[in-house]
């Protein structure tokens, strides 16, 4: 590993020459693995509270990603990675924006909408 | 003090903005990685699409009758696992292993081609049962979303033959394993784009 890499910093995983970066691997596919089975077990279990079933597999689908983006894109808080991770954060609020806003206007319209069946005797009328 | 930190100390004495330009595989990384936001953009508005349209199924079958969870949790671990292999391939790469390069990265492909395979069977058994995206508005949005992502990862199958080629042919040049490089970063995109399909259309079909 060159100075020049040490000085830019290195994220997790990044170190080539060693058997960390393995680990890293390893460790990351481990975690990944625990989370894939808690959503699908939480999916399909009785034992939690139904209603909290869908925040819990958000909670633990973030926390994949998380560790994806973290062990596996070697995103990190490294000097070189300022860039990306600021590239993320704008990323993360457009994909916000596009989704829970699609969500909420669609949400209202279909809240304002006239009943179908109303809508069908109105036209009859004319 | 270590002599890892030794050098950090020595290194520090120049500031970052004096150290001259970024390497070129930090600055092809980031290019790279804005493509991969703007692909996950595109994601994004095709989710936003199947949140909304995900319960009319038009009398049709509903996402609970069609999903089965098992299958799902074999392309899962198909599309995870070779997330690891294409990594443990990348290290490869950087080491100029070219042994363990092939290895590592014909089983990536492996792996793909049998998340792709399990994938087109559901299709196909859809598509069997009537069930085909002219059925239903929530039928157009699965299957716009789940085939853009199966469209993903047979264009990251082509590069990986391509990739495969170039090493072959060309060894491991700085170009090459900068190519390789990005192609991992799109490898485990995918893998991310995968966690959300998985929560949010076959893991929220049964809720």
């Amino acid at each position: 590993m060159s100075t020049e890499n040490i000085a830019q910093g290195v994220a997790p995983g990044a170190h080539v020459h060693t058997h960390g970066a393995h680990r890293s691997y390893l460790i990351g596919s481990s975690y990944a693995v625990i989370l894939t089975l808690a959503s699908f077990w939480a999916s399909s279990t009785d034992v939690i509270y139904p209603p909290g079933v869908p925040i819990l597999l958000g909670v633990l689908a973030i926390a994949q990603m998380g560790i994806h983006l973290v062990f596996f894109l070697h995103i990190s808080s490294a000097p070189d990675q300022t860039n990306n991770v600021l590239a993320l954060a704008f990323g993360i609020f457009v994909v916000g924006l596009l989704v829970f806003g699609s969500m909420i206007i669609m949400a209202h319209l279909n809240h304002n909408m006239m009943p179908m069946d109303r809508l069908m005797q109105l036209q009859m009328q004319r | 003090m270590s002599a890892a930190e030794q050098t950090l100390a020595t290194a520090d004495a120049v500031p970052l903005s004096l150290q001259g330009p970024a390497p070129k595989r930090v600055v092809a990384g980031y290019g790279f990685w804005l493509f991969l936001l703007s692909d996950i953009v595109i994601f994004a508005a095709l989710f936003a699409a199947y949140a909304v349209l995900s319960n009319e199924s038009a009398g049709g079958p509903t996402a609970a009758d069609l999903f089965d969870k098992r299958h799902v949790l074999i392309e899962t671990a198909c599309l995870l696992a070779s997330s690891v292999t294409c990594g443990f391939g990348s290290l490869a790469v950087q080491r100029g292993d070219r042994t363990s390069t092939y290895f590592w990265m014909t089983i990536t492909f492996i792996l793909g081609i049998s998340f792709l395979s399990l994938e087109m069977s559901e299709f196909g058994h859809m598509l069997g049962i009537g069930a085909g995206p002219s059925r239903s508005a929530f039928l157009s949005a699965f299957f716009t979303l789940v085939g853009t992502h199966g469209l993903h990862v047979t264009a990251g199958l082509c590069w990986l033959i391509v990739m495969l080629l170039q090493v072959a042919t060309l060894g491991f040049q700085p170009m090459v394993s900068r190519r390789f490089f990005c192609f991992g970063l799109f490898w485990h995109a995918l893998d991310i784009v995968w966690i959300g399909v998985f929560t949010i259309v076959y893991l929220g079909a049964h809720l």
